[in-house]
């Protein structure tokens, strides 16, 4: 259904209203193509609905996303103890959106009850490492890891936000989802779950943390399936920002009087996964898989029908990340050599292997993939399915590559992409010995150097065996009015409470 | 009669248990539920602790039987997306798609009776020529095509109408005119082929004979006679129009069922297609006995047997 009519059918018929009416009340209207269903943070699982949650809770610190510091949150101060253990001070008067206010008690409680398995945490990895939480004084949580885990305070921002225990334990995971309430800058006052989410700026907001001083009064947020619909919102003054606008109507859109079209880089990336474990694959030999990074052009497909701002890697990591190093052995697009190696590999007849991804909009990458590799004598069959299809199949190996994209969680270090891919996992293809062994070392380490060596060996070691065809880095383009000031942070999560109209 | 429909009602439920199986088992063969619910984000330890949790490994039987067994106390679930009762939801979205549905009904049969009304009593004219190509339009128009257009014209070029949500009468405008306008074809040309057939009869003739007025003839005589099969037709146009709205509701951004229904799906929230599925049939049997009834009621013969 994502067609281009009413971009190309603009050029003719463009009489665009700006949202002055938004502008003049201080509101701001918003619109995500994903569903947004509820705002449980432990239990939602798309980036829409994250994004929104981040408006209602806090977290006990927060990035600063300039200097990559972690500064306080509800907690006003933190300590490390030691590996495993850290002290948090936690904030005075802070408010809950129905009047409670924070204390450690909350804290306790909620660390200890999402953290545990049968609480059902979407996303087990952001709490998984939480051994337990206690309070030492009246206003001090002490929280204790399973084992040195580096990425704590990375996963405490933004990841583990702090629930109001005495509400939670009366209404439950339930009444959460119809009624949430948080510390955030904005409180919820009205939702119809999969369609419209209205927020109201929170006047007992605490001054201190990184989310104050909001400056919108009502944010609106609705959910618009097609992307048509939303041009034609944003352009009669319906809509004040939209975002994930694909590159090909990017011009069109920024030409339109009122309207604006920003571009931001962000964590994630795009990559191709070959399975060597799959039996009689290839793709065993490396001389094949090596093959497949010298013959697939990169450069020409993100030109052609990626975007230019999307920038291209040969690490299986994002630069952006923490331990991410870009010294690695870079394929360049070298038709002649890939057939050289298949030849050297006794697959010179060349062979026929198939290929699983769910992300629709990119079916002309991939079908450029296969062209590439149809070029040297390999026969990509391209199979478009739901995420549940894709990842079922790929994960019981019964399919060579996959073709997909990684946000990391927003979490800048390479622990959230090459451990949750190389260390021998349910999501490790490769499995290879000498990787698992670096990575499993890296993960339960909390000396940032050490790590990032290890990580740097390991993605050496990626790179050179050619597990993956690492291709590019995303840049989210967002569209919106032209008087509002709003960016996308590098972590793909939008920080509305900083949003102003000019 | 109550016999007969009794009967009728006992298949249809059956029925409608047998497609309500074959939805649980389909959905576990487009994938695994687990990591549809755990989302695209998640790695194959999420997927793990879900299918855990929901019991994802029992048997197929023993996962349908143990659902069936909450229905039949009344429980339809919570929705494993939404985390809040299927029954809010599915009511709230149900209430949306009905009303658009009502509209647009009402809609094509303003305009396509009468339509098909003249052109069975004038076939081969000009306005039959005139009836017949809005017909072919409508049956060939994409309605996601027809959606944009609309907004176009409506939003952006002239902005008198909302091209989204649902506010105002102003937003039903479009999504209906877009819903209805599709089943307008199916409807005229019923419409035509049954005037044309009742007017050849005697007993119009024999109206005619007696001097009765051709408005008098036209309407309460043969399209009365050529309601019938339209009552039928209708009441499937509307079944459709329930459970295939999804281009509609996705274009203009309705939270109806039918959306629900396609997104559900995909995300294998497995107690909101049930309970859609179960719905949506339960629907269809109140539909199709409800248009037996008025058939009964404009047709004295249908009432004998």
């Amino acid at each position: 259904m994502q067609m281009k009519w009413i971009s190309s059918l603009l050029a003719v018929t463009a009489v665009a209203t700006p949202a002055f009416a938004d502008k003049a009340s201080n509101s701001f209207n918003g619109a995500f193509g994903n569903d947004v269903a509820m705002l449980d943070n432990y239990m939602a699982t798309g980036r829409e609905e994250l994004v929104l949650a981040r408006l209602l809770y806090d977290g006990l610190v927060s990035k600063n996303h300039e200097t990559g510091e972690f500064v306080p949150e509800l907690a006003s101060s933190y300590e490390m103890v030691s590996d495993t253990e850290i002290d948090f001070v936690i904030r005075d008067g802070v408010k809950f959106h129905n009047g409670d206010t924070l204390t450690a008690d909350d804290v306790v409680y909620t660390l200890n009850t999402v953290s545990k398995p049968e609480y059902g945490a979407r996303y087990q990895i952001a709490v998984n490492w939480i051994e337990k939480a206690e309070k030492l004084e009246d206003n001090t949580v002490r929280l204790t890891m399973k084992e040195p885990y580096p990425m704590a305070l990375e996963m405490l921002a933004g990841n583990v936000p702090i629930y109001p225990a005495k509400y939670y334990q009366e209404v439950g995971p339930e009444g959460m989802s119809v009624k949430p309430v948080g510390t955030g800058p904005y409180q919820l006052v009205s939702q119809t779950p999969g369609a419209e989410f209205t927020f109201e700026k929170f006047d007992d907001y605490y001054s201190g943390g990184q989310k104050a001083n909001a400056q919108i009064e009502t944010l609106n947020f609705r959910i618009l399936p097609e992307q048509n619909t939303q041009y034609a919102e944003l352009l009669s003054g319906g809509l004040d920002w939209i975002w994930r606008v694909p590159e090909d109507d990017v011009g069109r859109l920024d030409s339109q009087p009122g309207v604006k079209v920003e571009s931001a880089p962000v964590m994630r990336f795009a990559y191709l996964a070959m399975n060597p474990q799959r039996p009689d694959t290839p793709l065993a030999d490396p001389r094949v898989r090596q093959a497949i990074n010298h013959a697939v052009n990169k450069t020409a497909i993100r030109d052609a029908l990626v975007g230019a701002n999307y920038a291209l890697i040969d690490t299986a990591c994002n630069p952006l990340q923490y331990g991410c190093t870009t010294d690695v052995t870079a394929y360049e697009y070298d038709p002649e050599k890939a057939r050289a190696l298949l030849e050297e590999a006794g697959y010179g007849d060349g062979f026929d292997i198939s290929l699983v991804m769910s992300d629709a909009s990119a079916q002309t990458q991939a079908q450029a993939i296969a062209a590439d590799l149809g070029k040297v004598g390999i026969n990509l069959e391209v199979n478009m399915l739901t995420y549940a299809a894709a990842s079922d199949q790929w994960r019981n190996n019964q399919r060579d590559m996959e073709f997909t994209n990684w946000g990391s969680y927003g979490i800048g270090d390479v622990g959230m992409s090459v451990a949750g891919f190389f260390s021998g996992t349910g999501d490790d293809v490769a499995q290879d010995p000498d990787v698992i062994k670096l990575v499993t070392e890296a993960t339960s380490i909390v000396d940032q150097e050490r790590r990032a060596e290890l990580y740097a060996e390991a993605l050496k070691l990626i790179a050179e065996r050619a597990y993956w065809v690492p291709l590019w880095t995303f840049a989210m383009n967002t569209a919106m009015a032209e008087d509002l000031s709003l960016s996308v942070s590098p972590d793909e999560f939008v920080p509305f409470w900083d949003a102003t109209w000019n | 009669m109550l016999n007969y429909a009794l009967r009728r009602i006992f298949m249809a439920c059956l029925l409608a248990l047998f497609v309500s199986f074959l939805t649980y088992a389909l959905i576990f063969t487009a994938g695994d539920p687990a990591a549809a619910i755990a989302g695209s984000a998640s790695t194959a330890a999420d997927a793990e602790n879900i299918r855990q949790i929901y019991g994802f490994d029992d048997p197929l039987i023993v996962q349908y039987l143990r659902w069936v067994g909450n229905v039949l106390q009344g429980d339809l679930g919570n929705s494993l997306y939404f985390r809040q009762p299927v029954s809010e939801i599915i009511l709230s979205r149900f209430a949306v798609t009905a009303q658009v549905g009502i509209f647009a009904l009402i809609f094509a049969m303003l305009i396509a009776v009468p339509l098909g009304v003249a052109a069975g009593r004038w076939p081969n004219s000009l306005i039959d020529r005139g009836a017949l190509f809005i017909a072919v339009v409508g049956q060939a128009v994409p309605s996601f095509w027809f959606a944009l257009l609309l907004i176009i014209v409506f939003s952006i070029t002239f902005p008198i109408l909302p091209s989204s949500g649902l506010g105002t009468w102003r937003h039903y405008v479009l999504p209906v005119l877009v819903l209805g306008y599709f089943s307008m074809p199916a409807i005229m040309r019923l419409t035509r082929s049954g005037m044309i057939s009742a007017l050849e009869t005697d007993y119009i003739r024999t109206a005619r004979a007696m001097g009765l007025s051709e408005r008098r003839v036209l309407f309460d005589y043969a399209l009365r006679n050529a309601a019938l099969p339209l009552i039928s037709l209708s009441s499937a146009q509307f079944g459709f129009m329930l459970a295939g709205s999804v281009v509609v509701e996705s274009v203009f951004a309705i939270p109806g069922a039918g959306r629900l229904a396609w997104e559900s799906i995909g995300r294998a929230d497995l107690p909101t297609v049930q309970a859609l599925v179960l719905c949506f049939s339960l629907f269809y049997v109140l539909l199709t006995l409800l248009a037996d009834m008025l058939n009964a009621a404009l047709d004295p013969r249908m009432r004998m047997k």
